[in-house]
């Protein structure tokens, strides 16, 4: 299979896109770093507790590729989660509110950090175990594909983005999933957020071919993609494509997203794996700086709006905060609530989260 | 499940061998001829994938049936059908349920030695989110089959090897048979013996060879492990003031201990003895043919268990 390899940002097809449509992914990107670093300040003041991962540094790939697809076509992802939540539409209030383990959260307090979903916005999970949502992507993929053909008698209509870190590639469930989805031409595109480091282990320590990750999917006889995810415009202009042909040819592919955390792994990582120099190098390269500066030189936002839109979204995320704070603790009931569908024994049902009756 | 599909479009079949083999054991012959192929779906030897295949589909509207050949085998997949499928319903805070059936051979098969003889009821029903139910019979396959298959909630479906040779009346048309219905399968009134599935017949022998002594015992299939019709079991321990609790799984923290703790909460007053437990022995299953009857649950140590916890009857 013949591998497509991106190239790095081209202006010409950047500025070929709307200014409104890359000033909304500007604020999207904003309101993501915005919302990780409330966050890690709610964590640091116990407003939050568990494992909690920030987004910081790789928020042009929620972005971007989630930019690149329809809202009918299912997401998933793993625990790195508070991004593709608010990029597909979650009010940073439910997202906010899940980490309080408020009653208001997006899974009622009962899901935490990892485990941020989104009916109405076809967000199906935050996953906690590494690689185990790759099965899941599959089965969202298997299923669109099966409603289309079986039930409706209908081509295929939509494309799942199954989100993965580069960790994830080390588990066997991934390679199942990889295999099954080449199998049974699944409409699944299997995005690896290539952070370089699976918690404190490098790539090259962790990962066979960690240098062209791309090499495991062509074992699958999938196409794939390398794509700078650093940068939305390219982010989107490289998934484009991949989901256009996907959605016609109802085949997986794989995507070898490079990108970068600036923070640690979880909110108790003090990073000594990696050097100092390493780290400035990427935060020079900081995908919000980037399309920023670039729409400023070009003329297409004045500094006044892009400060305009700083402090907005400041606004926004803390009356997330506040209304997460707000937001009464679940009632000890809900323990027993949505375990099983149905009453029986000591378990009382399900319920729907405050987020899907507004 | 060919009722199923009928009616329900969504309902589809997938695991290893179920449709141009036929099934592994025949359970879906003739299924990929009425269905096709993309309702009847082999799959690789990929228990982990294919399993979180099926709750992914789920997650999504569809109504999977999921066979495993044996259960044994669904260990590989046990962070997909232990973690992902009972879980998700409350992690999502009732956004996405899982309907879902994981069905297959569970138990020893005869023979097949330690890795392919697991009993998997204990160690899943510690489980909260999902269901699990042991059919007795062809009847009792066809009914609570079907109410599986209509159930919001993961269902495990726990069938033997060694009874689908089994015969018995089945009825053409559908029916349910609700869960938590424990089934008496033979009435007496010295000695309850509580049971699942295989074992069964052993207790039904142990009981027949039992009454020539004049020890009439009630045997009761409990049919569903969760949720537990403890109320029949409670209710027939009151009448007979013994009870013996067979389980093919090992001993500790088993079905069996949690049903001996329930009826020890529950009849502390009607007990005329603690509650009696005849499980696997604690070792894995030998393969040699004496070793392997030894170790399982059979009429001989039910008989045993039943005269010792009635010897002051």
């Amino acid at each position: 299979m013949p591998s497509a390899t991106t190239s790095p940002s081209k202006k010409n097809a950047a500025t070929a896109l709307p200014v409104d449509t890359r000033r909304r992914w500007l604020r999207d990107m904003l309101l993501i770093r915005e919302f990780e670093v409330r966050t890690m300040q709610a964590y640091q003041n116990r407003k939050i507790g568990g494992f909690c991962h920030v987004y910081i540094g790789q928020e042009a790939v929620a972005v971007g590729c989630t930019a690149a697809v329809e809202h009918k076509d299912p997401i998933i992802t793993a625990y790195r989660d508070h991004g593709h939540a608010l990029a597909r539409g979650m009010e940073p209030k439910y997202c906010m509110a899940e980490m309080y383990g408020r009653i208001g959260g997006c899974a009622k307090g009962k899901g935490g950090s990892m485990h941020m979903f989104d009916k109405r916005n076809n967000m199906f999970g935050g996953h906690g175990i590494v690689g185990a949502q790759t099965a899941l992507g599959a089965g969202l993929a298997f299923a669109t594909k099966y409603q289309d053909e079986v039930i409706d008698e209908k081509q295929n209509t939509r494309v799942t983005l199954c989100f993965l870190g580069d960790g994830a590639l080390n588990q066997g469930i991934f390679h199942e999933s990889m295999n099954l989805a080449g199998l049974l031409d699944l409409p699944v595109i299997y995005i690896v957020e290539n952070n370089g480091y699976s918690m404190g282990t490098s790539i090259s320590r962790g990962t066979t071919m960690g240098h062209e990750i791309t090499a495991k999917a062509a074992g699958y006889g999938m196409d794939s993609a390398v794509i700078d995810g650093m940068d939305v415009l390219n982010v989107y202009e490289g998934m484009k494509p991949l989901v256009d042909r996907c959605r016609e040819t109802s085949r997986p592919c794989f995507v070898d997203m490079r990108t970068y955390r600036f923070k640690g792994h979880s909110m108790s990582d003090p990073r000594k794996y990696r050097t100092k120099d390493e780290e400035k190098k990427y935060e020079s390269d900081d995908p919000i700086d980037k399309l920023a500066n670039a729409m400023i030189s070009d003329n297409e936002l004045s500094q006044e709006d892009y400060d305009a839109m700083v402090k907005e979204v400041r606004k926004e995320v803390r009356d997330a905060m506040k209304w997460s704070e707000n937001s009464p603790e679940p009632d000890v009931s809900e323990l027993y609530k949505d375990v099983y569908v149905d009453e029986w024994g000591p378990f009382t049902g399900t319920s729907l989260p405050e987020m899907l009756k507004d | 499940m060919s009722d199923a599909m009928r009616e329900d479009k969504r309902v589809f079949l997938m695991g290893e061998e179920v449709a141009e083999y036929n099934g592994a054991y025949k359970v879906s012959r003739g299924m990929l001829d009425e269905f096709g192929p993309r309702r009847i779906i082999d799959t690789p030897i990929s228990e982990g994938g294919f399993a979180g295949l099926g709750i992914g589909a789920a997650m999504h509207g569809l109504r999977p049936i999921i066979e495993f050949m044996s259960w044994s085998f669904s260990l590989v997949a046990a962070d997909q059908i232990l973690n992902n499928a009972p879980k998700m319903l409350y992690m999502s805070g009732g956004q996405f349920g899982c309907p879902i059936v994981f069905r297959g051979n569970n138990g020893a098969g005869g023979q097949l030695g330690s890795t392919h003889s697991w009993c998997v009821e204990s160690l899943y029903s510690n489980v909260p989110g999902a269901k699990i139910a042991i059919p007795f019979d062809p009847y009792d396959a066809k009914g609570l089959l079907r109410t599986a298959i209509l159930d919001p909630n993961p269902v495990f479906v726990l069938e033997s090897e060694r009874l689908l040779s089994i015969k018995g009346e089945v009825p053409e048309e559908s029916y349910e048979i609700p869960f938590a219905e424990a089934l008496i399968r033979r009435s007496g009134s010295d000695c309850t013996i509580v049971s699942f599935g295989r074992p069964l017949y052993f207790c039904l022998e142990a009981a027949e060879q039992l009454a020539k002594e004049g020890i009439d015992c009630e045997v009761i299939d409990g049919r569903t492990i969760r949720p537990l019709d403890i109320d029949t079991i409670v209710k027939s321990v009151r009448k007979t003031n013994y009870c013996v609790v067979v389980d093919q799984s090992w001993p500790f923290a088993s079905v069996s201990s949690e049903i001996a703790a329930q009826v020890h909460m529950r009849c502390f007053d009607d007990l005329d003895n603690h509650v009696f437990r005849v499980n696997n022995d604690d070792v894995p299953a030998p393969y040699a043919y004496n070793l392997e009857q030894e170790m399982l649950p059979n009429a001989r140590k039910i008989v045993e268990a039943v005269r010792a916890v009635t010897y002051n009857a």
